[in-house]
């Protein structure tokens, strides 16, 4: 095997166990934290029996951001994300990580065009389309309703 | 055991989507603003079509705490909304996630006040 060879070959593998290796992570650092979330949910079930299910979930979603701000302030969730990649970005806790990180970043340009208009860099997206897609999503059911 | 088992289902359904994730960024580039849009809209398109609750009785956390929750309850307050009159279909999304946003919001504009940034090291 010559020089060339070999470079396609590592450039062949080299991607792949890479990729292998974020999938993995991915998939054990957000089931974790997902498992985690389950834990504040039967926690808050169990704490609070009164609450609906509707409250129960809504609840363990602030709890769930809460924790997200806070390892986001303390600077770790950012240092998890470096690891886990998707596993860190796509539970709750992870639109909180998108909110408070690029608010601490900015925060030296000012508060009101640093902090809070950079608060929204990431999660504006997710706020407009989410937003948006239920509105219509509203008006196709009523819709629907004046047929059914 | 049995809540051994619930949690085991939480664990594989959360890492699953979140692996899904990470193999579209893996593929596709996606910035990570783009993958929690996706998974958004596939959340709330899940339960626009009435799929969602399926997955959510198996997977219970593993679903609801990556983004496709947040999109669930979007869709499912304009779904509950849209039974009471048009005013509530259109507001009913945004008053579903209330808490959340609120928390979300509010939690991260306290928390960036008193953090001090931190150099980008990996």
């Amino acid at each position: 095997m010559d020089k060339k060879e070999y470079g396609e070959l590592v450039k062949q593998a080299t991607p792949k166990t890479k990729e292998g290796k974020t999938l993995l992570l991915a998939f054990a650092i957000g089931g974790i934290i997902c498992m985690a979330g389950q834990g504040v949910s039967d926690a808050l079930t169990a704490l609070i029996p009164s609450f609906d299910e509707k409250t129960i979930s809504a609840l363990t979603g602030v709890v769930m951001i809460f924790i997200g701000s806070l390892l986001t302030g303390l600077g770790v969730y950012d240092k998890l994300g470096y690891y886990a990649g998707a596993g860190s970005v796509l539970p709750i806790t992870g639109f909180a990580n998108s909110i408070v990180s690029p608010a601490i970043e900015y925060n030296k340009e000012g508060i009101v065009f640093g902090l809070m208009a950079k608060m929204f860099s990431i999660a504006g997206p997710v706020i407009v389309s989410g937003v948006s897609a239920s509105v219509a999503i509203g008006i196709v059911y009523y819709i629907i309703g004046l047929f059914a | 055991m049995e809540i051994f088992l619930t949690y085991l289902k939480v664990f594989l359904v959360g890492g699953a989507v979140c692996a899904t994730g990470q193999l579209l960024i893996n593929k596709t580039r996606m910035t990570s603003a783009r993958v929690l849009v996706t998974f958004l809209l596939a959340g709330a398109l899940l339960e626009a079509v009435g799929l969602f609750g399926y997955i959510e009785e198996f997977g219970k956390a593993g679903i609801t705490i990556p983004i496709t929750g947040f999109g669930k309850s979007l869709a499912a307050g304009a779904i509950e909304g849209a039974k009471k009159g048009l005013y509530d279909a259109c507001i009913g999304g945004l008053a579903s996630v209330a808490a959340g946003l609120t928390a979300a919001i509010a939690f991260g504009f306290v928390i960036a006040l008193i953090s001090k940034s931190k150099p980008k090291s990996t």
